[in-house]
């Protein structure tokens, strides 16, 4: 690598945060701007800054309302859920040593899913659907890494990945059960909806909820960030370093895993974000987790809300963000495939 | 003064006993070469020493204090271990890596201090590999990935170095250059343990070495007294020849 390369890689390194927190503030803006009724960045600045100086703004009520109770929790949730699995996916990604895994690898979502399913099929409140999802999720990861402990080779990593593989297709094989034992005509598509995942019905009460286990999990794999370089060798490399790598692999397993489950309660199953977010940011400042953690969040945010931009202003109808997150995500990775492959080796 | 010490220790995995009946004495400013054929035992008796598999017999001894006993952040910062160069999964920095070495120094949640930095700085200039510290691991030489971790050891500030066959998939060149900068170490008046399967290794860089075969000591004690080719030849079931310089009274030992 040439001295320019160097120079170059290492400017990127230390800008490469800034560069990610203004593409979150740019994809705000947009987010708050566009869609069905538009509003200038004027009046959301104004409505915003209003509500933070606690006085009444200087707007129509429709634009007050679109800002406050449609955009705005909308955006939040975006923000909140983008910058969670950018972060448990690059947390995970170097936990297992591999950069193709996503935060759901051990079967988070698949329980989430069979969580949801089976409140839909049982006719549940949207509150309960939401809590059976995020108890699915945890439950699912607390099976697969009991498994994991119990069967415990020579190489713990490997035969976590291997019983999340295992127990994720057996909840897929739960979640078809339900699906094909539910109601064709109202239960049935309402199923294929969320698990195509969408924040359309982002409601100002929902973001509690996520709220909670999204900032607690995101924080604890902020704090714990400059032992991941560690996490990700060899266990008994990183052992020999003198980090206690069993403690620290369950506090990484369980900060993504709230994250991940309370994620797809809220949002449905939103692919792509945790495996190829993490990838961009690597790119940016490099594979040091104390810099990418924070650059990850930042662009996860950006990227989720700008995918859920789209997907209410390119189409009539809104296109669910699992299929949008593909369409964008496919492309991207495939682009960083070609070009960082050599780096993997 | 002895920093590592075992008596009659008895080493394996759960279920399955390797090696047993080994005493083990290290002390500063000593190399001791652990020698032996392949699957004779020596990775898991490293592995056993550094306290990352415990004894199945017997008790480890760091300074004086049982092993079983200490953290794993006190354990490194009495020891440190050099495994046979691996790729990584990422492409850390040669720095980064060498930071990775603090970690027994900072606590959970910080950052990289100044010492921190500093210390790493000091091990690269330490290896001569001060130029490479920011290229990735990842497009470096076997050699100089060598040398990178044997930087991060230092970085540890231990005052034991274990060393799992730090020459294995070096070229000719680059064995002896790594070598050199290993034994500069023990001048510094650390100790050093390493395996090797090489007996020409051991006899040129070890003061004394431990001959393993199938798990237990074929023979111990001073390179010069117990290594020649009678013994070599029992180690390794296969005939051994003994060539000698009569000048300088340099040894080699050659195979068949």
């Amino acid at each position: 690598m040439s001295t320019v390369a160097l120079v170059g890689a290492r400017a990127l390194r230390l800008g490469g945060p800034w560069l990610a927190l203004l593409a979150l503030v740019l994809a705000a803006a947009l987010a708050f701007g566009v869609g069905r009724y538009p509003v200038s960045l004027l009046d959301v600045a104004r409505v915003l800054l209003g509500r933070l100086l606690g006085h009444a703004p200087d707007v129509a009520p429709a634009v007050e309302a679109v800002v406050l109770q449609i955009r705005g929790p909308r955006i939040a949730a975006a923000v909140l859920i983008g910058a969670a699995l950018s972060v448990a996916g690059t947390a995970f990604q170097g936990l297992f040593r591999n950069p193709l895994v996503s935060p759901d690898i051990l079967g988070a979502s698949s329980g989430a899913a069979l969580g949801t399913v089976t409140g839909i099929w049982l006719s549940l409140g949207v509150l309960a659907i939401e809590g059976l999802a995020f108890a699915g999720g945890l439950l699912a990861v607390a099976c697969v890494y009991g498994l994991g402990a119990a069967l415990s080779g020579r190489d713990p990593v490997l035969v976590l990945v291997l019983a999340g593989v295992v127990i994720g297709s057996l909840l897929g094989a739960g979640v078809g059960l339900i699906k094909y034992l539910a109601d064709p005509y109202n239960q049935l598509p309402a199923m294929t909806f969320w698990l195509l995942g969408s924040l359309s019905a982002t409601h100002p009460s929902d973001l509690l909820p996520l709220a909670g286990p999204v900032v607690l999990g995101t924080g604890l794999l902020l704090l714990l960030r400059w032992r991941l370089d560690v996490l990700s060798l060899p266990d008994e490399e990183a052992r020999s370093l003198g980090l206690a790598t069993g403690p620290l692999r369950i506090a990484v397993v369980a900060a993504a895993t709230l994250v991940t489950a309370a994620s797809v309660a809220a949002a449905g199953i939103v692919g792509w974000v945790g495996l190829v977010v993490p990838h961009l940011a690597r790119f940016l400042v490099g594979p040091g987790f104390g810099r990418l953690i924070p650059t990850a969040a930042l662009l996860g945010a950006g990227t989720l809300l700008t995918i859920d931009t789209l997907a209410r202003t390119v189409a009539p109808v809104e296109v669910p963000l699992g299929i949008l997150t593909a369409f964008v995500g496919t492309p991207v990775f495939l682009w960083l495939l070609a070009r960082a492959e050599r780096d993997w080796s | 003064m002895t920093l590592l010490e075992a008596q009659d220790l008895a080493f394996g995995y759960p279920g399955r006993e390797i090696g047993r009946g080994l005493s083990v004495q290290l002390a500063a400013g000593e190399a001791l070469a652990l020698l032996g054929p392949n699957g004779g035992g020596k990775t898991t008796l490293l592995k056993t020493l550094l306290g990352l598999l415990p004894p199945r017999a017997g008790a480890v001894l760091v300074e004086g204090r049982p092993l079983a006993g200490l953290t794993a952040r006190e354990r490194a910062q009495a020891m440190a271990y050099v495994p046979q160069a691996t790729v990584s999964a990422f492409a850390f920095t040669a720095r980064a890596v060498v930071l990775m070495g603090r970690t027994s120094r900072s606590g959970l949640l910080s950052a990289p201090s100044r010492a921190d930095h500093a210390a790493a700085e000091g091990a690269l200039a330490r290896m001569g590999i001060a130029h490479l510290a920011e290229r990735p691991v990842t497009r470096l030489s076997g050699g100089e990935r060598q040398l990178v971790l044997v930087a991060r050891a230092l970085a540890q500030e231990p005052r034991i170095v274990v060393l799992d066959e730090p020459t294995a998939s070096l070229d000719f060149g680059n064995q002896g250059r790594v070598m050199a900068e290993i034994l500069r170490l023990r001048a510094d008046g650390l100790g050093l343990l390493f395996t090797t399967h090489d007996p020409n290794q051991a006899a040129r860089y070890a003061d004394r070495a431990l001959l393993l075969r199938g798990g237990r000591p074929l023979a111990a004690g001073p390179v010069t007294e117990i290594m020649d080719a009678a013994t070599l030849g029992r180690l390794y079931g296969a005939p051994v020849e003994e060539v000698r310089d009569t000048g300088t009274g340099a040894r080699a030992f050659l195979p068949g």
